[in-house]
């Protein structure tokens, strides 16, 4: 196989976060609590009701409907995001001010209002391209691509 | 986004390093958000005290490195002047007095005590309390704010009509050294209309009740903002701290309406803003049952090793009831009881006799911080209790603790038997 990797799906919406990155997708089907929610030094979700509970963002993609909880969400990102487990790109439904100011400290490709919805057409482990810039999320084939911000 | 002139000169640099990163920072969240502009404000608060939890990540207690890093979100140190905004620091990592109870080492304590000294400097009241409003930072009807912690949010929005996004340390940090915010989200009329009507058909009546209404009302509307509507409903400002943070942490309620006690509506329809409500949901006995197993989903254990007051910070009256159950007593050797309040009302509670009581029956009144925000809890816990619905949704995902939760009094019973007998 050679060339470019192709897509088998891709879905359009509006490019919040310039950029563009490739990582394995953690689909999360309830909004993700910063503080209290992950534990930034490995990446993992560990608020005790949440669906993805033990799973880890850490290097991947996350895809969230929107955050919630504590003021501290920016902050715990802050702190993955120092700590080398932050997630390479941000896919997610709705905004509100704790995502948006965790977005500009994570400074990551991110992309939202898509055409199709992200917590059920993707899925976790699916290996996405997501290009902030552009507005769009391309789930690839093939497994020759590791994650990175390209 | 429309910028004035004194934005303009502030993103270009002229007011120095920090002026122009906390400027562009604001400018860029905005954007995400949608913001047309930015609006003066001059009522701030947020958390930049930082202990080892930030120290390590950095490799560094140097407070002006921990700031610049933490707070402006810049790889480099810079100089930061004086703040614009009347700011006040909120809950934090340790108790300033206090801090060998938390199993502090002193130099860890010597740093904090300097990463405090480098905001006094800057000008910032250090209240430390996730509870501002209770000790004399009370925003006025209508006054556009940039608060950070979601419980001290809902209320001042709710029960006072002050105007706050939920900030984060890093945009808070930034009005506080511009004195502006984007003019978004809660700050304008629309977003304040009740779009989610709560039906009430139980007694919410004590404390313990409106804990666990907060908490389901959370669960049920997520980000919306709700309208109660219901009999005798008629909460004390205790209750109304209690289930607006419970709603903030089950769900993201920044918001609510409580018709005939918050200022903003008078009936449930003004609330509306003459509108049909988007969706309607019944608050009833059932549903507060299913709430009490929700918040205790965490506990299998009876023998309770610690027990929590005050999330947030408890009010004088909390302090006094904990004082009443343990005065003559003491409490389990096996247990360890926990008051924590702000150390302003601390002070007012050493001065009623309160704490001597408290200490008397082997308990302690602590402030400036909890064990969910410092991360700390008494050697050896496995299993503890708390009478806040808040307390109990985030220890045991922070420490992997059990977490049983119910009123003060069973709280307390649990501390004095050492079991939890609810």
């Amino acid at each position: 196989m050679t060339g470019a990797p192709t897509a088998r799906l891709v879905l359009a919406g509006r490019g919040v976060v310039d950029g563009r990155a490739t990582g394995r997708a953690l689909v999360c089907t309830a909004p993700v609590s910063g503080w209290g929610g992950i534990d930034p030094s490995t990446g993992v979700i560990v608020e005790s009701r949440h669906p993805q509970r033990g799973e880890s963002f850490a290097g991947g993609v996350l895809v969230l409907p929107g955050a919630k909880g504590s003021s501290g969400w920016s902050g715990q990102f802050h702190l993955a995001k120092l700590q080398g487990t932050a997630p390479v790109a941000v896919v997610f439904t709705r905004m509100n001010s704790k995502l948006a100011l965790g977005l500009v400290v994570l400074d990551v490709p991110a992309v939202t209002e898509l055409d199709t919805d992200p917590i059920t057409a993707l899925h976790t482990g699916d290996l996405l391209d997501v290009d902030g810039t552009a507005g769009t999320v391309r789930v690839l084939t093939g497994e020759e691509h590791g994650n990175g911000r390209q | 986004m429309q910028l004035t002139p004194a934005d303009e000169r502030m993103l270009v640099g002229d007011d120095g390093p920090a002026v122009q990163a906390a400027i562009q920072l604001l400018v860029r969240y905005g954007d995400l958000m949608g913001a047309e502009r930015l609006i003066d404000t001059d009522n701030v608060c947020g958390a930049n005290i930082f202990g080892p939890r930030h120290a390590r990540v950095l490799g560094t207690t140097d407070p002006a490195a921990l700031f610049s890093r933490f707070s402006l979100d810049l790889a480099e140190p810079v100089e930061v002047p004086a703040f614009r905004a009347h700011s006040c620091q909120l809950i934090g990592p340790r108790d300033r007095e206090q801090w060998d109870v938390q199993g502090i080492a002193p130099s860890d304590a010597l740093a904090m005590d300097s990463s405090e000294a480098y905001l006094v400097e800057r000008g910032v009241d250090v209240l430390s309390t996730c509870t501002p409003y209770q000790v004399g930072v009370v925003p006025q009807f209508g006054e556009h704010c940039a608060w950070m912690e979601s419980s001290a949010v809902v209320y001042i929005n709710s029960v006072l009509g002050a105007r706050t996004n939920t900030e984060g340390r890093e945009s808070s940090a930034a009005s506080m050294i511009t004195g502006r915010t984007p003019y978004v989200g809660y700050h304008l009329d629309e977003a304040r209309r009740a779009t989610h009507m709560i039906d009430v058909r139980t007694p919410v009546v004590t404390t313990e009740d409106w804990n666990l209404f907060g908490y389901w009302v959370g669960d049920r509307v997520q980000d919306a903002v709700p309208v109660l509507a219901g009999e005798r409903l008629r909460p004390s400002h205790v209750q109304l701290k209690q289930f607006g943070a419970a709603a903030a942490s089950s769900g993201d309620v920044e918001m609510y309406h409580l018709p005939g006690v918050t200022p903003e509506a008078a009936t449930v329809e003004q609330a509306l803003g003459g509108r049909p409500p988007r969706a309607t949901s019944v608050y009833d006995a059932t549903a507060r049952a299913e709430t009490v197993a929700s918040l205790c989903r965490t506990a299998t254990d009876r023998d309770v090793d610690f027990v929590m007051i005050g999330c947030p910070h408890a009010a004088l009256e909390q302090v006094r009831e904990v004082a009443r159950l343990v005065e003559r007593r003491r409490i389990s050797d096996s247990t360890s009881l926990w008051v924590f309040t702000p150390s302003a009302l601390r002070r007012q509670a050493d001065e009623e006799g309160l704490v001597a009581t408290i200490e008397a029956a082997g308990a302690r009144v602590l402030s400036d911080t909890c064990p969910a925000i410092g991360q700390f809890l008494p050697p050896g816990t496995k299993v503890f209790a708390t009478d806040s619905a808040k307390q109990a949704h985030y220890v045991p995902a922070i420490a992997g603790v059990q977490g049983w939760f119910g009123s003060v009094e069973t709280c307390v019973t649990a501390a004095l038997t050492g079991r939890w007998a609810a």
